[in-house]
């Protein structure tokens, strides 16, 4: 580190693009990740453009066509086509814009309510841990997806209440953390010292506790975006989620299942497609805690 | 308590009286089981007196686990006391309403013992440092940062250092950076738990003098909790010994170092490493076994277990806090 910045000033461009290039090789499978997460983001905002085909068009005399590179496949349905003759490949793309919507939004719920409550249980402890612990414990041991289906009913499926069943079913998680960790840095000394200095509650909760909660809460949170998008899969391939014809991989799951045996495309692509968002969320939030820590952050 | 009001018309220093404690107790309770039934106290304190006078340096001794620290954390109002009365400026503590209680804090402020977990590992040191001066608007919205500039240079940092974050700094920065933040509330009394306790020995006597400087220029008095005598004599002008909860022996620096009254605190004398010529040696004495348990303390004598002098009276007595000598305050029955 020290000898580059030694010779530094005269090529500084070129040792700027080298140091760049060390931190990305340091983060290499975050890089992954991010370029999984980036090429999903791309998809779901400009999906209408690369798309080669109309996700619900149907064409009975092509149904069930194999992918392009195997036998009978064609070249127009890359990944062949499902038991209506729909363009298999346009359908996972479109697909990637409701998992991130609901992945996202999903998360963005839980954080907000299991932050929330954690802060308190956490930090005032005592009757309000109590109750607020013993809710966790009563969610935590009821089955996800018994609470989400009974929810549903309630509400009636689409793709709202989807994010809304998801977000009160997967907060406790969140609860936790945040509990055990306030409980930790409120005895911290830098906590005792902002108590000491008269700031008020609200601030130290949020200008003290919060900040040092977030790497713990961004690492969380991508796993738990992960698993949303599973559980949204799981909603749809039970036909809870989101309805047909709209593209879900989770629905796209659930009807290619009946054809396993013979036409495994229709089931393993959409497959995949769940599993590699998932893997880049992953690696994503592995490499986003390295840097926000401020000790591993080199300058 | 009536030895507790005794004690504070001890002498005419009255007027000078920055903070007085008496006969503070803390109980921690222990909780078991489900529904937190409390199966016990520690008895961190128990009936603690003292005054700290305006300019004066207190040393509070013992060994880790005799309640000094909660006593330093009664003052600043980080625990409740379980009895006892906290007195600021002849003002009880407890009981201040809101305002007032931002007023009290600002007045005392505390030195923590751990340089690392001290400062907020997520905010710049000139944040660490001006919050107080913010929130508390002790400066002018633009002038902030002039004064932790000012700050900064007051305990011996530079001020191209604000836009640091803590982990950037080596252990004695860091306590100099905590030093400054106490100093942002402009306190007259500081409260030092185990400041130096952290860092290397080269280190200590720099931070000690510093203390010693600040105390001058900005007419503070001190509170230093310590477990190490070495360090309190440095800059102590009275210190209190403490065992297992109780204060046991009170005196001037000179009083404690040259004529130790109590055996706890001949034996931390005899702990201190001194190089000696080889025919002055005395026969030092070392205490045997351990600390016992705060849950349940020995009657009479709490500290009967350990004393190389105990009696059979010792054991069933509880000892008084005597006077016996200028200012020289004593709980023994070796001096009834």
């Amino acid at each position: 580190m020290t000898a580059t910045a030694v010779y530094a000033t005269p090529r500084r461009q070129t040792n700027r693009i080298r140091a760049i290039l060390r931190k990305a090789w340091h983060l290499r499978l975050g890089v992954v990740g991010g370029l999984i997460i980036f090429a999903m983001l791309l998809v779901a905002f400009g999906v209408q453009w690369i798309t080669p085909h109309d996700p619900y068009e149907q064409n009975i005399m092509q149904r069930l066509l194999p992918p392009c590179w195997m036998e009978g496949g064609v070249s127009s349905h890359i990944l062949g086509t499902d038991h209506v003759g729909r363009d298999l490949l346009s359908r996972i793309l479109y697909g990637t814009r409701i998992s991130l919507v609901v992945g996202l939004s999903a998360v963005v719920l839980q954080i907000v309510i299991g932050v929330f409550l954690g802060l308190l249980a956490g930090y005032y402890g005592g009757k309000v841990d109590s109750i607020i612990s013993f809710m966790v414990n009563v969610m935590m041991g009821f089955p996800f997806i018994l609470l989400a289906i009974s929810l549903i009913a309630v509400l009636g499926p689409s793709l709202q209440n989807i994010v809304i069943a998801l977000g009160c079913t997967g907060w406790p998680v969140f609860t936790r953390v945040t509990r055990v960790e306030t409980i930790k840095l409120k005895e911290r000394e830098f906590v005792l010292a902002a108590v000491s200095q008269a700031f008020s509650t609200l601030r130290i909760l949020i200008r003290h506790i919060l900040p040092n909660l977030l790497p713990s809460i961004l690492v969380l949170g991508t796993v738990e975006v992960a698993r949303a998008i599973i559980r949204e899969s799981l909603l749809s391939f039970l036909g809870l989620g989101i309805q047909p014809p709209t593209p879900s991989w989770g629905m796209m799951l659930a009807e290619g299942r009946d054809y396993m045996l013979m036409e495994w495309w229709l089931a393993a692509f959409p497959g995949l497609a769940i599993f590699l968002s998932a893997l880049g969320i992953n690696l994503l939030g592995d490499a986003l805690r390295d840097v926000t820590d401020p000790h591993t952050r080199k300058d | 308590m009536n030895q507790a009001k005794h004690f504070h018309d001890e002498s005419g220093y009255r007027e000078n009286r920055l903070l007085e404690i008496e006969g503070l107790t803390k109980h921690f309770p222990i909780r078991k089981g489900l529904l937190g039934k409390t199966v016990g106290h520690v008895h961190a304190v128990d009936d603690v007196s003292l005054a700290i006078n305006r300019g004066e340096t207190v040393g509070l001794v013992g060994e880790s686990g005799c309640g000094k620290s909660t006593v330093g954390r009664c003052i600043l109002k980080l625990y409740e006391p379980t009895n006892g009365k906290i007195c600021y400026k002849g003002k009880d503590i407890e009981g201040l309403d809101k305002r007032n209680v931002v007023h009290f804090r600002s007045k005392i402020q505390m030195i923590f013992q751990d340089p690392y977990a001290s400062l907020n590992p997520r905010m710049r040191v000139r944040d660490i440092i001006g919050e107080a001066i913010r929130v508390h608007r002790l400066a002018d919205r633009h002038t902030w940062k002039e004064r932790v500039a000012q700050l900064l240079d007051d305990v011996g940092l530079q001020a191209d250092h604000m836009v640091r974050y803590p982990h950037e700094f080596s252990g004695g920065q860091r306590q100099r950076i905590g030093i400054a933040r106490a100093l942002a509330m402009m306190p007259e009394l500081i409260v030092a738990d185990e400041p130096v306790s952290a860092l290397d020995v080269s280190i200590q006597a720099q931070i000690l003098n510093l203390l010693d400087r600040l105390k001058e220029k900005f007419d503070l008095s001190y509170l230093v909790i310590a477990h190490d005598l070495a360090v309190v004599e440095h800059i102590a002008d009275r210190i209190a010994v403490m065992y297992l909860g109780n204060l046991v022996e009170l005196a001037s620096d000179r009083d404690l170092y040259l004529d130790p009254k109590h055996p706890y605190t001949r034996a931390l004398m005899d702990a201190i490493p001194k190089a000696e010529a080889g025919a002055r040696r005395k026969k030092r004495r070392f205490l045997q076994g351990d600390v016992p348990s705060p849950i349940t303390p020995p009657p009479g004598c709490r500290f009967h277990t350990r004393c190389p002098e105990a009696k059979e009276m010792c054991k069933k007595q509880v000892p008084i806090l005597r006077l016996i000598g200028d200012r020289h305050w004593v709980r023994c029955h070796l001096y009834d």
